[in-house]
């Protein structure tokens, strides 16, 4: 079983179709597995409280927003290298996601900041560079929703996620380093060994639980998009027919 | 060789030339630093603190303006076509646009930027570190901007994406820029270290740029 094979889009929705419930409701299970720990069994932080309970969706907010970069940018190598054609399907479904995922991880790291810092916002290097990766995800939606073709648009949005790919690192990098120019004693540090495994076991289970949403999000938004995609060629063909 | 000087001279003559050409630019930097004292109060001190700052984000709000123009004028003349049938290699071609560009559109701005320094009451020093940051850091800005004028050649009026794609890829630029500029003015680290990273940052687009516009070149073309 390869890749390729699933490049028929009908054979693709038939696999969507046969896998999507039971993904749904292993989704689901995490969830209620992960939630009842976060409510009931992860304990609360000797400082921080109650609040500490954002960290359990902020983390994965955070994490996601990466990794839905790091899936449009494989898919804008498909779409490129090897012209997969479900490729560019899977990367303009997975923008909007991951554009959703990393607002919720600014806002919820909002949240969490107004009783722990006491401020909205701070240009800290890691809410910044977060910032420009928001940002980067509505330009890249807005590119493919302004080129009307949509083979064209794919093309576009490809190369432009690719040098996103590359430019991520070197504009984290740039954050880093201006805001420790600016502001030495940056105090916001989170290293991920201090947490103990009370608070880790239940973080990491919901990460995987919002992955898995995000696979299940991310299927339903390319069937979609592909019966999208039929609806527009049945429509050109009938117009095409009518005169 | 020579089919590509003669590129460099063509693409120079036309933007020096045609509709105001590198002047425009160059006054519209006037204008954006003209406008920030209205803003931020004329109190001297203050602008002498951030001016080289303002002189960066006008130089970058200036190369914006005159990108979409990059390959825009050549789809709708043909040219473009006939570039991308020629025997030179795209990704040369684009290079050699971009620097005709930026010797028309960003060096006017690089040349402009010490008299306007003066209007923000810079101390001369600061106005040498400035303009040598712009000297290095603007064609950085045209060649990550070639991508955006690439990708959105088709488009009939894709100036303001143009800029929404490209501003968050110059975040690195403006930042050491405007580093190695106030590294001078403080003297809280040597103007070397951010410097050189800025160069690095303008050699690596100018591998990246044109390697990236060309290929939203070719598929614009398909």
């Amino acid at each position: 079983m390869r890749l390729i094979d699933y490049a028929n889009p009908t054979r693709f929705l038939g696999l969507v179709a046969k896998v999507l419930p039971w993904l749904g409701a292993v989704t689901a299970a995490t969830f209620a597995v992960g939630l009842w720990l976060v409510f009931f069994r992860a304990p609360a932080d000797y400082q921080q409280g109650e609040t500490v309970k954002i960290m359990y969706i902020h983390v994965p907010f955070a994490w996601l927003s990466m990794f839905c970069y790091m899936t449009m940018a494989g898919s804008a190598l498909g779409t490129l290298v090897w012209r997969h054609p479900l490729a560019d399907v899977s990367a303009k479904c997975a923008a909007p996601i991951g554009a959703a995922f990393t607002f919720l991880a600014l806002a919820t790291g909002s949240l969490w900041g107004k009783p722990m810092w006491g401020t909205w916002w701070v240009w800290d290097a890691r809410l910044t560079s977060v910032l420009v990766l928001f940002i980067m995800y509505l330009g890249l939606i807005a590119l493919q929703e302004t080129i009307e073709d949509p083979a064209r648009a794919a093309k576009a949005s490809a190369v432009l996620t690719l040098v996103g790919a590359i430019n991520i690192p070197i504009i984290k990098f740039s954050v880093d380093w201006w805001n420790t120019l600016h502001q030495p004693s940056s105090v916001f540090r989170m290293g991920g060994s201090t947490i103990d495994a009370s608070m880790l076991i239940p973080l990491l289970i919901m990460a995987v639980a919002f992955s898995l949403l995000f696979v299940v999000v991310h299927l339903m938004a390319m069937r979609n998009e592909i019966l999208r995609r039929r609806i527009r060629t049945m429509r050109m063909i009938e117009a095409a027919g009518a005169e | 060789m020579t089919a590509l000087l003669a590129l460099f001279l063509r693409e120079w003559r036309l933007a020096v030339r045609v509709g105001g050409g590198a002047l425009m630019g160059a006054l519209f930097f006037l204008i954006v630093v003209t406008v920030v004292p209205f803003g931020v109060g004329p109190d001297l001190n203050l602008l002498s603190r951030i001016g080289p700052a303002i002189l960066w984000i006008g130089a970058l709000l200036a190369t914006l303006l005159s990108l979409d123009r990059l390959f825009q004028v050549d789809r709708d003349d043909g040219g473009l076509d006939l570039i991308l049938m020629g025997e030179s290699p795209l990704e040369l071609v684009v290079l050699v646009k971009c620097l005709a560009h930026w010797a028309a559109t960003g060096l006017p701005l690089v040349v402009a930027s010490p008299l306007l320094a003066i209007f923000m009451n810079m101390e001369p020093i600061a106005i040498g570190a400035t303009t040598l940051t712009l000297l290095v850091g603007t064609p950085a800005l045209t060649f990550t901007g070639a991508i955006g004028a690439a990708l959105t050649v088709t488009l009939k009026r894709g100036g303001l994406l143009l800029a929404i794609l490209v501003l968050p890829l110059t975040v690195p630029v403006m930042i050491f820029g405007v580093s190695s500029a106030t590294a001078v003015l403080y003297g809280n680290m040597p103007f070397a270290t951010p410097f050189a990273i800025l160069a690095a940052l303008g050699l690596f687009a100018m591998v990246l740029g044109p390697l990236a516009a060309a290929a939203a070149l070719r598929h614009a073309g398909e």
